[in-house]
């Protein structure tokens, strides 16, 4: 075969890359050992940084992209997809992410905002995973080339509820655009501040185009298998994991769940003597200057 | 079709296109249902998650048996990885022996070096648009296996008896050829 013949990072595979982790749980981890950890338990990717949200929350400062070193270390560790972080509109810590053979870039609000503008990620081989709070937020982030949504939640809370509020907001809002002519599509594309072909190709599929995920306080099998039953393609744990008593037994028990979401004799079975889970904190009781989710528009 | 994680409803999607109302697909995600299958599709996603799954849910016997027997299987990416003999350097995935054949896997790299590319096929009169992503390859096969796609050194179409395994993802583009070459076998008219 000729080698011109090949083509790199095309919409259809960075697309492609995300449904493959559909029905699957994403997890973060800070170290090779918590890599290999996730790998057992069942994870279809690792998110690599340098603390959990829990404890950038905790130490406060600028949050950035992990270090190069922990990065290459956890990609040498598994041979699952490795996710980063790199900060909203940071393209250069993108950049590095990609050189460094990172599979998908999460452009993070749990990191500290470079920019007031997304990265534009038409621009990269590897795909994009972005945060979104509601329809208009998805849609803009799709048309910036994100490959998956996933909902912001309230990292490093342990609180779902925010997470349940953003998956919702943007289903319900998909729902709501079933039926309506091209006039109407056309308002909600102004109101909601997104490109109207994309509003109109939702309405048509009843889905966002690309896989949407759920992120932002999942703590339990049972917050899983929650965000699954309400319509997530797949969960990202944070601070979730690592933050409870027995990870282990949380990372496996948390596969079981999204894999056996809507059977609750067998939900029941895997949430069984898993010790605590993180402490967390009520979303709803976080000074407006320390909310992650506002981060980015 | 097995439904344990991975691009399972865009397989579905395909395969009742192919289908065209012969049949339908039907989602195993436990077991006693395989059994009942006329054909077996083993989709994308992550061979590891998944082989863990097969176990656990006590399917991968199902399949095994069912492959014996001579019910058609179709495996795609990790799906092919799962079908093989033995798995290049690997010990996490435990493969379910349908196929002699040796994998290795993520063969052409992570992510960034995930490709599309016109392939030449056995048998098919005009080149398909394959889709490889973090895609495994076969890197030998033994005596049985009739190899129909190569990519460099590396095969990444194979069939042996029932079943046909692909490196790539026909279910993420339009054209059913393989799908179809799998209804053939099936016996769907």
């Amino acid at each position: 075969m000729e080698l011109e013949n090949l083509r790199f990072g095309t919409e259809l595979l960075k697309r492609g890359f995300a449904k493959m982790q559909k029905g699957g749980v994403i997890m973060d981890v800070t170290t090779p050992e918590q890599a290999v950890i996730a790998e057992e338990a069942g994870a279809v990717a690792v998110m690599a940084l340098h603390a959990v949200p829990a404890d950038i929350r905790k130490m406060g400062g600028v949050a950035r992209m992990a270090d190069p070193v922990i990065i290459e270390e956890i990609i040498n560790a598994v041979t699952i997809p490795v996710m980063a972080k790199a900060r909203i509109g940071h393209f250069v810590e993108a950049q590095i992410l990609e050189a460094l053979g990172v599979d998908m870039v999460d452009e993070s609000e749990v990191l500290t905002p470079a920019d007031q503008f997304h990265i534009d990620k038409t621009k990269f081989t590897i795909p994009f995973v972005c945060g979104a709070r509601n329809l208009g937020e998805a849609l803009r982030r799709i048309a910036e080339g994100a490959a998956m949504i996933r909902t912001k939640g309230e990292a490093g809370t342990g609180d779902v509820s925010q997470a349940v509020l953003h998956m919702r907001m943007i289903l319900g809002q998909i729902k709501s655009l079933k039926g309506m002519d091209e006039q109407q599509l056309m308002k909600v594309a102004r109101d909601i501040e997104a490109n109207c072909d994309l509003v109109t190709e939702c309405a048509r599929l009843q889905r966002l185009s690309v896989v949407n995920f759920a992120a932002g306080g999942v703590a339990t099998p049972a917050d899983a298998a929650l965000m699954m039953q309400l319509g997530a393609d797949g969960v990202f744990v944070g601070s979730g994991i690592f933050k409870s008593e027995n990870p282990q037994a949380m990372a496996s028990a948390i596969v079981q769940a999204v894999h056996n979401f809507d059977n609750p004799q067998l939900l029941a079975q895997v949430s069984k003597g898993l010790g605590a889970a993180m402490k967390g904190m009520d979303a709803s009781t976080i000074p407006e200057g320390e909310i992650l989710q506002s981060r980015g528009w | 079709m097995i439904a344990l994680q991975g691009d399972v409803s865009e397989h579905v999607g395909a395969m009742e296109r192919a289908l065209c109302g012969r049949g339908s697909a039907v989602q195993v995600r436990r077991a006693g249902i395989v059994p009942d299958c006329n054909g077996l599709v083993l989709p994308g996603g992550e061979s590891t998650t998944l082989s863990r799954q097969l176990a656990t849910t006590g399917i991968d016997q199902e399949i095994k048996r069912a492959a014996a027997s001579g019910v058609p299987v179709l495996a795609t990416c990790a799906g092919l990885v799962l079908v093989s003999r033995i798995i290049q350097g690997d010990t996490k995935v435990h493969p379910l022996g349908l196929m002699d054949t040796t994998i290795g896997r993520n063969v052409f790299g992570s992510q960034r070096e995930s490709f599309e590319s016109d392939l030449e096929v056995e048998g098919f009169d005009r080149p398909f648009r394959a889709v490889f992503i973090r895609a495994p390859a076969i890197v030998s096969v033994g005596k049985g296996v009739q190899v129909l796609a190569r990519v460099g050194e590396n095969t990444v179409a194979a069939r042996e008896k029932n079943v046909l395994c692909l490196a790539f993802h026909p279910e993420l583009t339009e054209d059913l050829r393989f799908h179809q070459m799998f209804l053939d076998t099936v016996g769907v008219k």
